[in-house]
């Protein structure tokens, strides 16, 4: 089992990413530059936060067009495992490997705080460990989150189980005043119909190190570990 | 080349030089100077670069400890040694003129410079604070310069990628016109892997590195060192442009390259540009240098070259390489899509030579020009001020005590400088490096874990502005105790500060006592808590002029500390925890509404002396607080500071909504109880199982301690009457920024 983290110029959650894997969760890890065109045999691809190229396009827009993200699309178009995180989602959603797009959060804020979420379904890789109602507590921060699809794509989300997590309050219930960019259906986490290619906005590496007192974050990738072990 | 501007006494003057500044510097070079050479001398000897009002004071701070691994004005920052094979670097600078005009930009630069000159010593930064303070809060100016400083520094930061670990905001009139935006960077390296900001080693070729040259930021440096007025605003270009995008890729590569042991020294480009890094590299490594300004990679046309050398552009770093390794550096540049060219080589002597397409058109001698060389050093008179005496006959007996104090609770909660500054930190990345320890159990002071040791960092920046104004000295010795007083609640052990010292015109021989006697309070505390000062800034100027009137702004020496924690598991935070655990108070409440937020906001007295306070009853409160917090015996600890020990109370409260039950002193005012910011006190709270260890360790000391009352429901219980729900309380808080922002 190997796992790939790719580094854009402008990633800054690749270390945070890398640690978790490599530190907390003992796995084996490759950090994949952009500029490379091969995806060095790794099983699994995370494209983690940060602020790719700068970001000053448009979030993701200009990274769905390097070297790597080329393999990245074909690995995933053959079915390989590819998980983005905050910027890593807007950056599957810009290359339409997932549907919809992440728009500028309501007072174009970026926002850093403690969000909940709600597990929508356990199946998928990164929920297996989850039950559905499961309320995880994760951070988000992000000034590009507010997810957005049009109504069709919504109800195709919604009727073939691919919405992951919804943000809820502390209890699970959906809620407006939890819903913190505002968020079509308080979608913050979806995957493409095949099951493949995952994308969510909070950060769970964030919130995997029991030395910060918040290990919630865990139970995704440990999903991950277990699902992909006995693939 | 177009013909350079001839020198005379009009250009003289605009550069700022004084007539005995122009003789000395005639003196250097043994002629007049042309106008690219009195540009020079103009940058390097305004005070920013030159620190030439202050320095003669500044040395006279502690710069001694005993973990210390360079001392103040050594490096571009201090550097302290953690053990465990690590070293911290940390520094704090302002950003006050840019943002005064610009906010978003100048805050955004003021990031990214206090960055740079972390990561050119090695060290990658990890954490940021920041302390901030603005003008009346309902004023448009107040919410535009707020709104744009925050958005900057949140912008500038996230993107960067360094976490924002702790800082301040504070609002006063006396900011209206010139606000203070002060950021601290922290990073951590191995010992062993620093690099200087010096250059040898004749032949070996010098690099600029990063961003392109532009027009931007000319003579920022002499701004800075200017009052702001109303024409002002036609210096915006003075004010630099940021690209964190750029400054990512610089850090990354700039490590890449350190590792290779290629580098003989570098330094960032901050104030004065290829002016001051050539200067100051030169004269820390005793040679000369050959420069060819057309060389430098530009993004503008037709640049002059005393444009070059002044420009302020920002994401750029001169690197100084062992000759024959150029390759190495350059590969590693490129990989990162970074500008790496070579502009010139070390020289024997100490002359520094600029030339532009083959002609000579600077040569100055390196020395001349810096700190500690040919920089002019002033000592400027001062003298007590009239209001200071003034402020003496203010009697707590003038105050009548309000008859609903529930109200004054509530307007306290609902102040500015009191209220949740969520609005604030909700913008900044607060936990990119997944190490910042305080996101799920908040303290005192910012936390960052250590990885891969048993140890965290410890960080605050504190200083109560109102209580300087009040008495300088005094003020700045209580800035360095909260400080330590927030290191040690957080569980941790104050090594050594930064600072950065806010304060009007050095000419005005008031404003001149303020900065003196500031100092002579800070040296008094950091001595007692044995926290060297590691280097700083010297803001002046910060004051407002209009027509014949100019205004200084309160004297702010900011104060940033750092501290650690020598095992994770001291790490005590603010929150209430648990229904039951009884609460107290160590050190004494007082009959003292000095300098209050309450007294000063509420009352509206706005002279009074400093809040009570005793530099050694302080030093044993914070003992005996890290000795009951190293046995375990406190659940919580959270110190009284500003709106005093209500708000302490309410903001442990809030943590994890837990209300109290406590009973006032009948001794002492109510009021004074309530609100007084008398110093030295901190409110723990303690499990019934471990009361009885901590009443004897506190038996045993010399400080005072009481019981307050207990952790109970979901009130504020004031003998026995409620002062409102904490989840009320907290909403009360919380709607404060929101709503002044108009929101």
């Amino acid at each position: 089992m190997k796992f790939g983290v790719v580094v854009f110029p402008g990633s800054n959650c690749d270390h945070d990413m890398i640690y978790v894997l490599k530190k907390l969760m003992d796995q084996e890890v490759m950090a994949l530059w952009h500029k490379e065109k091969d995806l060095q045999g790794c099983d699994f691809i995370i494209l983690p936060g940060g602020f790719s190229y700068g970001d000053y396009l448009r979030s993701g827009a200009i990274a769905r067009f390097s070297p790597i993200m080329e393999q990245v699309i074909a690995f995933a178009q053959k079915g390989g495992y590819v998980l983005g995180i905050c910027n890593g989602f807007q950056i599957l959603c810009e290359a339409h490997l997932l549907p919809g797009a992440l728009l500028h959060n309501p007072n174009h804020r970026f926002m850093c705080h403690n969000a909940f979420i709600r597990c929508e379904t356990d199946n998928a890789l990164v929920t297996r460990t989850l039950s559905p109602g499961q309320v995880l507590k994760i951070p988000i921060a992000h000034g590009e989150g507010r997810y957005y699809a049009p109504e069709k794509t919504l109800r195709s989300l919604n009727d073939q189980d691919q919405v992951l997590f919804r943000y809820c309050d502390e209890t699970g219930n959906l809620n407006p005043s939890h819903n913190p960019n505002n968020s079509e259906e308080y979608i913050a986490g979806i995957c493409n119909e095949n099951r493949n290619v995952f994308g969510m906005m909070p950060h769970p590496e964030r919130a995997a190190d029991p030395e910060l007192g918040n290990t919630d974050g865990l139970l995704v990738f440990e999903g991950i570990l277990n699902a992909m072990i006995k693939e | 080349m177009d013909t350079l501007p001839q020198v005379n006494d009009e250009v003289i003057k605009q550069m700022g030089i004084l007539p005995e500044e122009y003789e000395k510097i005639k003196t250097f070079l043994g002629r007049e100077p042309n106008f690219n050479e009195l540009s020079i001398y103009a940058v390097m000897w305004s005070e920013h670069c030159s620190y030439k009002n202050s320095i003669k004071w500044l040395k006279t701070l502690p710069k001694k400890g005993p973990h210390l691994l360079a001392e103040a004005g050594e490096e571009n920052a201090g550097l302290v040694d953690l053990g465990d094979g690590l070293a911290c670097a940390f520094k704090i600078e302002s950003h006050n003129h840019p943002s005064a005009l610009e906010p978003y930009q100048g805050a955004a630069t003021g990031v990214g410079g206090i960055n740079r000159d972390i990561f050119t010593m090695g060290a990658r930064p990890i954490a940021q604070l920041n302390s901030l303070r603005f003008g009346k809060p309902d004023l448009e100016r107040t919410k535009w310069l707020l709104k744009g400083v925050v958005k900057g520094i949140g912008d500038y930061g996230n993107a960067f990628g360094v976490p924002v670990l702790g800082g301040e905001v504070f609002f006063d009139e006396c900011f209206n016109t010139n606000p203070l935006v002060n950021a601290m960077s922290v990073g951590v390296m191995k010992t062993g892997n620093t690099v200087s900001a010096t250059s040898y080693g004749a032949g070996n070729p010098v690099f600029i590195v990063g961003s392109a040259t532009g027009k931007d930021g000319i003579h920022g440096a002499t701004f800075a060192s200017e009052d702001i007025t109303e024409a002002s605003a036609d210096k915006i270009p003075a004010v630099q442009v940021g690209d964190p995008f750029q400054e990512k890729l610089l850090l990354e590569a700039t490590l890449e390259v350190i590792k290779t042991g290629a580098v003989i020294g570098m330094q960032d480009m901050g104030a004065a540009g290829i002016t001051c890094s050539t200067s100051e590299m030169s004269a820390k490594g005793k040679h000369g240098m050959v420069i060819h300004l057309d060389k430098v990679p530009m993004r503008q046309k037709n640049m002059q070259p005393f444009e070059i050398l002044l420009s302020e552009s920002q994401e750029r770093m001169l690197v100084v390489v062992e000759k024959g390794r150029e390759i190495e550096v350059e590969e590693i540049f490129e990989k990162w899509d970074l500008n790496c060219v070579q502009i010139g080589e070390v020289i024997e002597g100490d002359i520094l030579k600029y030339y532009f397409h083959g002609e000579l058109v600077a040569e100055v001698p390196a020395d001349s020009l810096v700190l500690g060389g040919g920089a002019p050093v002033y000592e400027r008179e001062y003298r007590e001020p009239t209001y200071f005496k003034e402020k003496d006959k203010f009697s707590i007996d003038q105050v009548p005590i309000p008859e609903d104090l529930k109200k004054v609770a509530r307007f306290l909660i609902g102040h500015p400088n009191i209220a949740s500054k969520k609005w604030v930190t909700d913008q900044y990345d607060t936990m990119v490096g997944t190490k910042n320890m305080t996101t799920n159990n908040p303290s005192d002071a910012g936390i960052v874990n250590l990885k891969g040791t048993q140890k965290a960092l410890a960080l605050s920046v504190d200083c109560n502005s109102r209580y300087v104004y009040a008495d300088p000295m005094i003020g700045c010795a209580i800035a360095v105790s909260e400080a330590a007083r927030n290191i040690v609640c957080a569980g941790g052990v104050p090594s050594a500060i930064t600072n950065c010292l806010n304060f009007g015109n050095p000419y005005n021989p008031e404003v001149y006592w303020q900065f003196v006697n500031a100092i002579k309070g800070m040296s008094q505390a950091c001595e007692k808590f044995q926290t060297p000062v590691t280097g700083g800034n010297v803001s002046f100027y910060n004051q407002a002029s209009s027509g014949n009137k100019t205004e200084p702004v309160f004297p702010s020496p900011v104060i940033g500390m750092m501290g650690v924690l020598k095992d994770k598991s001291h790490q005590t935070g603010i929150g209430f925890r648990k229904e039951g655990d009884q609460i107290f108070l160590i050190g004494t409440s007082k009959n003292d509404i000095n300098c209050s937020e309450y007294l000063y906001s509420y009352h509206g007295v706005k002279l009074s002396p400093p809040p009570y306070f005793d530099l050694d009853e302080e030093q044993q409160v914070q003992q005996v607080l890290y000795e009951a917090i190293v046995k375990g015996l406190v659940s919580s600890a959270h110190d009284v500071a500003d709106g005093g020990l209500f708000t302490a109370l309410f903001e442990s409260a809030r943590v994890f909504n837990k209300g109290f039950r406590i009973e006032s002193d009948a001794g002492i005012r109510k009021d004074a109880f309530l609100f007084g910011e008398a110093q030295s006190r901190v409110v723990v709270s303690v499990s019934p199982e471990k009361e009885e260890e901590f009443a004897e360790l506190m038996a045993l000391s010399d400080v005072d301690f009481s019981l307050l009352g207990e952790v109970s429901g979901k009130e504020a219980l004031v003998d026995g009457e409620s002062f409102g729900s904490i989840k009320e309380l907290m909403e009360t808080s919380e709607r404060v920024f929101p709503e002044m922002m108009g929101e």
